[in-house]
């Protein structure tokens, strides 16, 4: 479903990504985990296209990047549904708008918005909060709307690179079993994570980067420490 | 796209004009500019047009032969003559025609004192010619030195130069109207286009989402695209009304205060002349938006 083949970002100061290689099979959970400027975020703008890789080939369900014309790329987008690190919400919208806005943007109908976003938002336990806006609503809570908005159009994918620190754990470990229940609904998961309980609870596949190096992959495994 | 799609885009258009109301207005205002002294400039330029061609029209020019010339001699001439394009109609005037018409003026047509001073003579008996009515007023001395060289011709009589300088008149408000529309428009342009940048940064977070969760560039456009056709709907709007009312008092007053105005100048009638200025001030002013918008949001929001 996604490859990597010897991909290497570099910035004009530092290498974000440097050589790195993986595959992740059709409906497959994926933790990504390294210390802080590793690369994670890097390495979903990339599977986004919001950046080129300055080396190396991705291919995500059959596309390949290098050859994909512009237009193609929206298209690509609506295969993966992304939390982004700091969920980037709306500010002016309600919760239900937040969500309601992923499908406008696709253009589904009115009739299928009404039934699908509160589905949604009944489904990651917001149902209640439609109506408030973003800063009314506790980090976590943030967190399960910009979740909602990913899910709600169905996507193959799902990226989701969680902020660092600041969630409450046990909050943490809610949106983390809704994101393996999606998961066991066929959708692939790459999950950016600094959680180290909760990589050690799920006993998912563990890829580890460290200063953009992929340094471990493992299968059932646990938070490594790099040092 | 869909129809929910268009609605949308259309909402998000009018919000962004209502967030950015003075830079809306400023780009109102000049489209309004603009189209009032387009409206302005095409209503003088349609009625002198009008004037001139009617000049154009009651302006005959004569073709006299050469002595003695045979029926066939003056019948190849009058085939030459078809051939100059300029010409638009030919009327043989027989010399007993031009008696008549002489006779018809300078007697007023009394024919007892005519006959008894002239009995049955024609002391016009030379005087068949052709007359002529030309396309196009302005290349009347090109076509008369063409005339004059078909042999058999004798004299041309051509007119007065009237019409030649009220259409180069014309041309002249065509010329001066022209720089003055383009630089408004230049104008209208460059607002209409700052306009969409700042709707654009005032956006420019949820646009960049749009885009991550697969809006197409199409989507993401429309908005401005119908921001700046609505900016350019209303600004040319406003003005036709305003041109329609200060047509209708300006002709009024011109034709009641100036009996000469009366004689020589036919005004258009404001429907004839706003039937052809409405779809064309429309059409211009949501093509400039358009266009403005089109342009701003093809440097800002590319993928
Ligand atoms: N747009 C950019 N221009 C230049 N350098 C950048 C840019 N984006 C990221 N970097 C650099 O690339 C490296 C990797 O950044 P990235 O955001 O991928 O880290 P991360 O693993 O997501 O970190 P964190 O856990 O703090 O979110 C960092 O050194 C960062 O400073
Ligand atoms: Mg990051």
């Amino acid at each position: 479903m996604i490859m990597l083949d010897h991909v290497t970002m570099r910035y004009p100061t530092v290498t974000a990504l440097d050589d790195v290689s993986f595959r992740v099979r059709e409906g497959e959970f994926v933790f990504i985990v390294g210390s802080s400027g590793s690369g994670k975020t890097t390495l979903i703008k990339l599977l986004l296209q919001e950046i080129k890789p300055t080396v190396g080939e991705i291919v995500v369900d059959g596309m390949e990047y290098s050859r994909m014309k512009k237009n193609e790329i929206p298209m690509l987008r609506r295969k993966i549904g992304v939390v982004f690190q700091n969920f980037r919400l709306l500010k002016d919208r309600t919760v239900f708008e937040n969500v309601a806005f992923a499908q406008q943007v696709i253009e589904k109908t009115q009739k299928e918005i009404r039934r699908q976003v509160p589905a949604t938002l009944t489904m990651v336990g917001l149902a209640d909060k439609y109506k408030q806006y973003p800063r009314e609503l506790s980090g976590g809570e943030q967190q399960r709307v910009a979740l909602a908005r990913a899910i709600v159009n169905e996507p193959k994918i799902i990226l989701a690179d969680e902020p660092t620190g600041n969630l409450d754990p046990k909050k943490s470990l809610e949106s983390m079993r809704l994101l393996e229940e999606i998961n066991r609904r066929g959708t692939t998961v790459l999950v950016v994570t600094h959680d180290r309980e909760i990589v050690n609870l799920m006993q998912k596949r563990v890829i580890v980067l460290k200063k953009g190096r992929l340094i471990s992959d493992m299968e059932k495994g646990g938070y490594l420490d790099e040092d | 796209m869909k129809i929910s799609t268009l609605g949308y885009s259309i909402r998000q258009g009018l919000k962004n004009i209502r967030r950015n109301l003075l830079f809306s207005l400023a780009s109102i205002g000049t489209i309004v500019a603009c189209i009032f002294l387009f409206g302005v400039f095409y209503a003088i330029v349609q009625n002198v047009e009008l004037t001139v061609r009617s000049i154009e029209d009651s302006l005959t020019v004569s073709v006299f032969f050469d002595e003695g010339l045979t029926d066939e001699q003056i019948l190849k001439i009058g085939e030459e003559l078809q051939t100059i394009p300029n010409i638009a109609s030919i009327e043989y005037i027989s010399a007993d025609k031009a008696w008549e018409a002489y006779v018809q003026e300078m007697y007023h047509g009394d024919m007892e004192y005519v006959n008894s001073v002239f009995g049955d003579d024609n002391p016009l008996q030379n005087s068949s010619s052709f007359e002529l009515t030309f396309r196009n007023i302005g290349e009347q001395a090109e076509t008369v030195d063409q005339v004059k060289n078909i042999s058999g011709v004798r004299k041309v009589n051509s007119s007065d130069t009237v019409a030649n300088s009220v259409s180069s008149l014309n041309r002249l408000v065509g010329y001066a109207s022209i720089s003055v529309i383009l630089i408004l428009l230049l104008v209208s342009l460059f607002l209409i286009s700052n306009t969409i940048t700042i709707g654009i940064s005032v956006r420019k977070e949820e646009i960049a989402i749009m885009k991550l969760i697969g809006a197409t560039d199409l989507f993401v456009r429309a908005p401005f695209l119908i921001e700046g056709m609505l900016l350019g709907l209303v600004g040319s709007i406003l003005p036709l009304f305003g041109l329609y009312f200060l047509y209708n008092a300006v002709t009024k007053y011109l034709m009641g205060h100036f009996l000469i105005v009366e004689n020589m100048i036919r005004f258009a009638p404001a429907g004839e002349v706003f039937a052809r200025l409405v779809p064309i001030s429309i059409l211009f002013g949501v093509g400039v938006g358009f266009l403005g918008s089109f342009v701003t949001t093809h440097k800002h929001l590319r993928v």
